[in-house]
């Protein structure tokens, strides 16, 4: 996968810059002429970006033909194997993509988390792409991803939403037939709010009319504030609760103590 | 340091003099004259425990039940158990301007705003884990030493009750802040309730005062838990002291050690001396694990609402065999009669987990049926030599094993990667294969070891040198035991399976025929302990 993306790559770069410059100078050429005709340079602007957009898009629909399109079809129109993602959104292709989710290293109960396999640019292409082929969830907007809505909300949305999969202190927890809510604790936020309106996996879709985007802020600020503060009480082992608690007191309060019983009745050889 | 019980003490015929004696003799005089108490101080002085590491664990349990009384004395100073709902405005700022009950907002408030309160409720907390894991081990150590049989299988019951109050003790406790976790657990004994027919839910009004959660639940909780259940707990702790005293401690066969004396440190001054060090051991191990590692962190679980459920929400170690058993139950257990439902989802669990309970509570009688041994019984036995009593424990602990593990099968499922469906087929396997696989292990390991003993006590050990005879051959030279080493393998009570005979009347009863076959099942394979004679004709024939 590495490999394929190394080559589109060389070969994009390879291409770019004689075509760049030709579109450019055609477009340069039409804005200036729209310009005057229109007599607006906002106009200008927004085609000059719009024509970007389609550029990206042609960059993401080539990654997508040689990286997923064995699985997801071409067209992205799904087959007997993966979904269709007409409709998924930018933000579904920038959180799988961008947690190394997909491309799939095998088929298994759910796709994990691995290394990323492209870069920003690559899975901004791809995002681009697929977000052309129909009206999806797009990538969110920087003011949400700031960690400073209100901490309390947060916590209580996050218990009554998310809890019972991915534990209070977002600690991960299991689901049926091997599936498992991953732990929260070092996603950033930007991927946090994407899995809330996509839906990843085996996880519900949080829509706006569900959860706001400011009640989503919020959740993200609560998940970053336990990330960054660690337990008032000491360690944490691991926020599982009495499981570890229990283990903990077994292993390591008993168990000392009984070496401490075994050292004091030990005879002098 | 050692001395025997039948050693007459050296009685002190003058006061000792010295600086500052005199105000001691003059208090010794002013208490005496009063109480007359110095018979029993001269008496108790004078008990003698023996020394053993395996002796000592009810002492932790009893040095962690002092570091929760003190602890938990200083947490009733500021917890309010009251449901009354409050806006918590505390210092935690996940929780700010949350709506929560007195007694969640009060637990908040030992944490964050107390000065030493979080220190408390983690010294309490860790305390009382260990105090009921303490009180597990030092129950498995009286069973598989046999030290439970006659004359202290009343001891073995007391003992048992103080484990089944230490449990509730940690419910209740587990169950007062009020926060996330312990209205979950609150909420799966509710529907343990429930379950139970016909009263069940009669039961749940009453406890709950009305529909779960009402207002009432941690009052009544905590009304147990800082005054009946630990007013029990100090009861039954002092009668099992005392029966400890007038019983005598338990000793391991030694030179020396006879089923008459006890053999080890009187109790003044050097194991006084020795206990109270150990004390205070405990009691700093307990502060060093409260003061690095947090123990239920409330404030990730938020106030008790009956809609969310964390994952991984479980009990503490000490009620999560009982979780466990709940989790291992196949779906779909009922049936219809009579246009009604009756579930048995719920009841069979209870049924098991109380069965269970009756049969370790009730095993030294059951022994005792079994051997018709009516002997006193004052030296511990090493659990090989009885093999069958081993092999029974190791069942017994497998069984509860495999319900505790099962109380985490979810967090096994994540930690292991497996399918959490899986987990709970493998463990319901277990919890019937386990102890069948446990008792057959254990009981030919303990055969195995006894045989082994019997060698080493016939023919002594293998030194590792090898002679070469005159005529050729190659010997290994067996290093004998010296007598006192020898002593330690050999002496055990042999039991024989027990004969079928008529009573009185030429009748054979039931309860005969029971024993009969209940003994062959106990005494069968045995390996008969070495006799006097044995070992004679071994030294004959070899030099």
């Amino acid at each position: 996968m590495a490999t394929s993306a190394t080559r589109t790559r060389t070969r994009r770069a390879g291409r770019r810059s004689p075509l760049a410059s030709a579109a450019l100078l055609l477009i340069g050429l039409l804005a200036t002429g729209g310009a005057y005709a229109a007599l607006t340079a906002g106009a200008s602007a927004d085609a000059a970006s719009e024509s970007q957009v389609t550029k990206l898009a042609d960059e993401g629909e080539k990654l997508f033909a040689a990286n997923c399109a064995s699985c997801h079809g071409l067209q992205a129109q799904g087959t007997e194997d993966a979904p269709s993602l007409i409709g998924v959104g930018a933000a579904a292709v920038d959180f799988q993509v961008g947690t190394g989710r997909m491309p799939m290293a095998a088929s298994g109960p759910q796709a994990e988390q691995k290394p990323v396999q492209f870069t920003e640019e690559q899975i901004a292409a791809l995002a681009s792409w697929v977000a052309s082929l129909g009206p999806g969830p797009s990538i969110p907007d920087e003011s949400y991803l700031a960690g400073d809505g209100d901490l309390a909300v947060g916590a209580e949305l996050f218990r009554i939403n998310c809890a019972m999969c991915h534990n209070v202190a977002g600690a991960g927890g299991a689901l049926t037939e091997g599936k498992f809510a991953p732990s929260l604790m070092g996603v950033s936020a930007k991927h946090i709010y994407e899995a809330m309106i996509t839906g990843p996996q085996n996880m519900p879709v949080f829509n706006d009319a569900n959860i706001t985007p400011e009640d989503k802020s919020a959740i993200i600020s609560y998940l970053k504030y336990i990330e960054a503060n660690s337990s008032p009480g000491g360690l944490d082992l691991g926020n599982l609760g009495p499981v570890s608690e229990g283990l903990f007191v077994w292993i390591f309060a008993l168990g000392g103590i009984v070496a401490i019983t075994v050292w004091l009745t030990a005879k002098s050889n | 340091m050692t001395a025997t019980a039948t050693t007459p003490a050296t009685t002190e015929t003058k006061a000792p003099t010295g600086p500052g004696m005199r105000f001691v003799n003059w208090g010794a005089n002013y208490i005496e004259d009063r109480t007359s108490m110095s018979g029993l101080v001269k008496e108790l002085g004078r008990k003698i425990f023996p020394d053993h590491w395996s002796f000592m664990l009810g002492e932790v349990a009893l040095y962690s039940f002092v570091v929760i009384l003190l602890s938990g004395t200083f947490l009733t100073f500021f917890f309010q158990a009251s449901m009354a709902p409050v806006v918590y405005e505390g210092s935690y700022p996940t929780l700010k301007g949350v709506e929560m009950s007195a007694a969640m907002a009060s637990t908040l408030d030992i944490s964050f705003d107390v000065r030493g309160g979080l220190l408390m409720r983690q010294v309490h907390h860790w305390a009382a884990l260990l105090f009921v894991a303490s009180i597990g081990l030092h129950m498995l150590r009286v069973f598989f030493t046999g030290a439970f049989r006659k004359p202290r299988e009343i001891n073995w019951v007391v003992g048992f009750l103080l484990f089944v109050l230490a449990m509730a003790e940690g419910f209740t406790g587990y169950s007062l802040p009020d926060d996330l976790l312990s209205g979950n657990g609150l909420r799966i004994i509710d529907g343990m309730v429930k379950g139970i027919p016909v009263i069940g839910t009669w039961i749940s009004y009453l406890l709950f005062g009305g529909e779960f959660p009402g207002e009432a639940i941690v009052g009544r909780l905590y009304m147990l838990h800082i005054m009946l259940l630990p007013a029990l707990v100090i009861a039954a702790i002092g009668v099992h002291m005392i029966l400890l005293i007038v019983n005598k401690h338990t000793q391991f066969a030694g030179p020396g050690r006879t089923e008459g004396n006890v053999v080890g440190n009187p109790i003044m001054p050097v194991f006084a001396a020795k206990a109270g060090g150990f004390f205070f051991i405990v009691f700093g191990v307990i502060m060093l694990i409260a003061a690095t590692v947090t123990i239920n962190p409330i404030w990730n679980y938020g106030p008790y609402d009956p809609s969310p459920v964390s994952a991984g929400t479980q009990p503490d170690w000490y009620i999560g065999f009982a979780d466990g058993t709940l989790r291992l139950i196949p779906p779909g257990w009922e049936f219809e009669l009579w246009g009604f439902t009756f579930s048995m989802n719920i009841i069979v669990p209870i049924i098991i987990l109380v069965v269970f309970l009756v049969l370790v509570a009730f095993y030294p009688f059951i022994e005792a049926f079994v051997t018709g041994d009516k002997r006193e019984h004052h030296m511990t036995e090493r659990p090989r030599n009885a093999p069958t009593r081993t092999a029974i424990g190791a069942a017994g602990v497998t069984f509860y094993a495999v319900m505790w593990a099962a109380a985490s099968s979810d967090l096994i499922a994540t930690h292991f990667r497996l399918s959490i469906e899986g987990v709970t087929h493998t463990l319901q396997a277990l919890l019937i294969l386990g102890p069948i696989i446990a008792y057959i292990v254990a009981k030919r390991i303990s055969i195995a070891l006894q045989k082994k003993d019997r060698e080493i006590a016939l023919h002594g050990y293998e030194s590792g040198r090898i002679v070469r005879l005159p005529g050729g051959e190659y010997i290994e030279v067996h290093e004998q035991l010296s007598d006192y080493e020898r002593w330690r393998l050999v002496s055990y009570d042999d039991y024989a399976p027990l004969m079928v005979r008529p009573n009185a009347n030429g009748k054979i009863t039931f309860g005969t025929k029971l024993r009969g076959v209940m003994s062959r099942w106990f005494f069968e394979d045995r390996i008969a302990p070495v006799t006097r004679t044995e070992i004679e004709a071994s030294k004959h024939g070899h030099h």
